[in-house]
């Protein structure tokens, strides 16, 4: 028997699986059993109603995909009238996501939505910060210290910060987000790319710049979560190109608590149960008893780092 | 995947469909065989849950990879064929893209992964006696099994079939062999203009009126539809595509600019409140 139950902060979770915001909605009930999940997130609300990006909104590669979505939101009254309801009797824990133009705005929203039912709230802060001239907040290590303060300021519920991978030294933003109150960081959000078709010379996008995720982002994000590990010592929940139980595991022994499932559901939906399966299977042949044993459990390959590595670093 | 790869036998759903309404259904391939020019059709033995498809209702399709195209997102397709009796679905589709490419290589006994029935389907309303159909191109695999839906409700189908040319008219026996009355425009015959099709329509209307529309595949077509539509005071429905990254109303992607009853224009996901909307609230194809 293997216990594969983690600890976020105060928030207990019966494996480390969960999927990443924005990449399961109401549908997703109708063909898989959520309620054998780590957690449930859901997707990303705004204090505004919001209709998204102009289509297109979605590129396709070999094993990536760019999306420009643009955080349609019905707003927070609709997730506690209309969406909490829904996954209330799954028996899992339910984190919110939530983004605004400022930092007040995140405060008043996470604190408008602590709600019973709502176990933590995920701060998305890869959106435009409207007063720093559009620059988003996670690239910035104060700005990203203040939505976290102003969030932690309003509400006694967990605070996970959603950290955006577009920055030089995610270490940085990191230990700010630490600093100011996080009770968690998930690394990471999507890589900012974009995509020219050549026949039409036109984007391909919308809204031009989108969000690269899928399998063939799982190495960068897989080194943040290195990094992050090593600056910081709340949890660290790992999100980038995990499709399947080894690429979670890969995650966990290089520093993280838990992992969400992206891109992957929206191919394959039993991805996240059939991860569940394979890494209790891992843990017995490993002869591992506690999942938790594997976060940051890489062994190291040489005994002192190379000068190569030691520059990179 | 190539013929080599184990074959399922036709996909026993763990879940019944009662809990859990729709399946990734490992269908199994029987046939894969092109039906003109242009279009092939692709039969697959699949599930219980599958079966329960509903006209203008989809699937999302796991399309194999060739040694070209490795295609990541699955595709959507609307059902063709809903044959219960014999355990199958069919796909009726051109051969436009890395997708379709690789669904062409799929040979019998081959294993076809299906999301679905997704999306919303086709709704008659009560007491519908003649139902028109207007179809262009690969819309016409999406209105096909309207025809089955219709007849089984006792209402009689006309069904407006549009293309290029003679050869490209697909479904004719298919849709006469269901009890629709088939007329066929085209290109080469010079009477697919709208100015042809509309004076059909009014004409066929003349003899026996149409009490609910439906359409698919042509932009102009879709604007003759509602156009008659609301002068006749008669309900309508037209069935929409959008290259989609999920296909389960989870992705956002696939929106399509609708009108709202408020008059303004709002983003509906294809997937989840489509693929067939009410043609009062659809802008263009």
């Amino acid at each position: 028997m293997v216990d594969l139950s983690v600890q976020i902060g105060s928030v207990s979770l019966r494996n480390p699986v969960m999927p990443a915001s924005g990449t399961i909605a109401e549908g997703f009930a109708e063909i898989v059993d959520l309620g054998r999940l780590g957690a449930i997130v859901l997707k990303t609300i705004t204090p505004d109603i919001r209709q998204g990006t102009q289509p297109p909104r979605v590129a396709e590669f070999t094993d990536a995909t760019l999306f420009s979505i643009g955080i349609p939101s019905k707003g927070p009254d609709y997730l506690l009238d209309s969406t909490l309801p829904v996954y209330a009797d799954f028996g899992v824990p339910v984190v919110a996501s939530v983004s605004a133009d400022s930092a007040e705005d995140f405060g008043t929203l996470a604190a408008y939505i602590s709600a019973p039912g709502v176990a933590a709230i995920e701060a998305n802060v890869s959106c435009p910060n409207l007063r720093a001239h559009g620059q988003a907040f996670g690239m910035d290590p104060e700005a990203t210290a203040e939505v976290i303060r102003a969030m932690k300021a309003r509400t006694d519920t967990p605070i996970w910060a959603k950290l955006t991978p577009n920055v030089g030294d995610i270490a940085q933003i990191a230990r700010a987000a630490e600093a100011a109150g996080a009770d968690a960081l998930v690394v990471s959000n999507a890589l900012l790319g974009m995509a020219v078709d050549a026949e039409n010379m036109r984007p391909r996008l919308g809204n031009v710049i989108g969000g690269l995720t899928g399998n063939a982002v799982k190495p960068i994000i897989l080194r943040m979560v290195h990094q992050v590990a090593q600056a910081v010592s709340i949890p660290i929940i790992g999100c980038g190109g995990i499709a399947n139980g080894e690429d979670a595991v890969e995650y966990l022994l290089a520093g993280a608590t838990a992992v969400q499932f992206g891109t992957v559901n929206f191919i394959e939906p039993a991805a996240m149960e059939e991860a569940i399966a394979w890494i209790e299977a891992y843990c017995r042949r490993h002869g591992v008893t506690e999942v938790r044993a594997l976060t940051g459990a890489m062994s190291p390959r040489h005994d002192q780092k190379s000068p190569l590595q030691s520059a990179v670093l | 995947m190539t013929a080599t790869c184990p074959a399922p036998t036709a996909a026993p759903d763990p879940a019944p469909a009662a809990a859990f309404p729709i399946a990734d259904t490992a269908c199994r391939v029987v046939s894969n065989e092109p039906v003109n020019a242009e279009y092939r059709l692709l039969l697959a033995e699949a599930g219980p849950t599958a079966l329960t498809a509903e006209a203008g209702q989809f699937f999302q399709l796991k399309c194999p990879p060739t040694t070209q195209d490795h295609p990541f997102l699955r595709r959507p397709m609307s059902v063709y064929r809903i044959d219960r009796q014999n355990g199958q679905i069919g796909f009726l589709y051109k051969v436009t893209g890395k997708g379709t490419r690789g669904l062409s290589t799929l040979v019998p006994g081959d294993r076809l992964e299906a999301i679905g029935p997704l999306g919303l389907g086709f709704t008659l309303p009560a007491g519908t006696k003649h139902v028109l159909l207007v179809a262009r191109g690969v819309g016409l695999a999406t209105l096909t099994p309207l025809v089955q839906m219709a007849r089984a409700a006792g209402a009689e189908v006309t069904a407006i079939l549009s293309a290029r040319n003679p050869a490209m008219v697909m479904s004719r026996d298919e849709l006469a062999a269901q009890g629709a009355r088939v007329i066929e425009v085209t290109d080469t015959a010079g009477d697919s203009d709208m100015a042809q099709v509309e004076a059909l329509l009014r004409r066929l209307h003349a003899e026996q009126p149409f009490d609910f529309a439906a359409t698919c595949g042509s932009n102009r077509l879709l604007q003759l539809t509602k156009a008659l539509s609301a002068e006749w005071q008669i309900a309508g429905q037209a069935a929409m595509e959008a290259f989609m990254g999920c296909g389960m109303g989870m992705c956002y992607a696939c929106v399509l600019p609708v009108t709202a009853p408020s008059g303004e224009t709002i983003f509906k996901r294809v997937c989840r409140e489509g693929p067939v909307f009410s043609i009062e609230e659809v802008q263009s194809w």
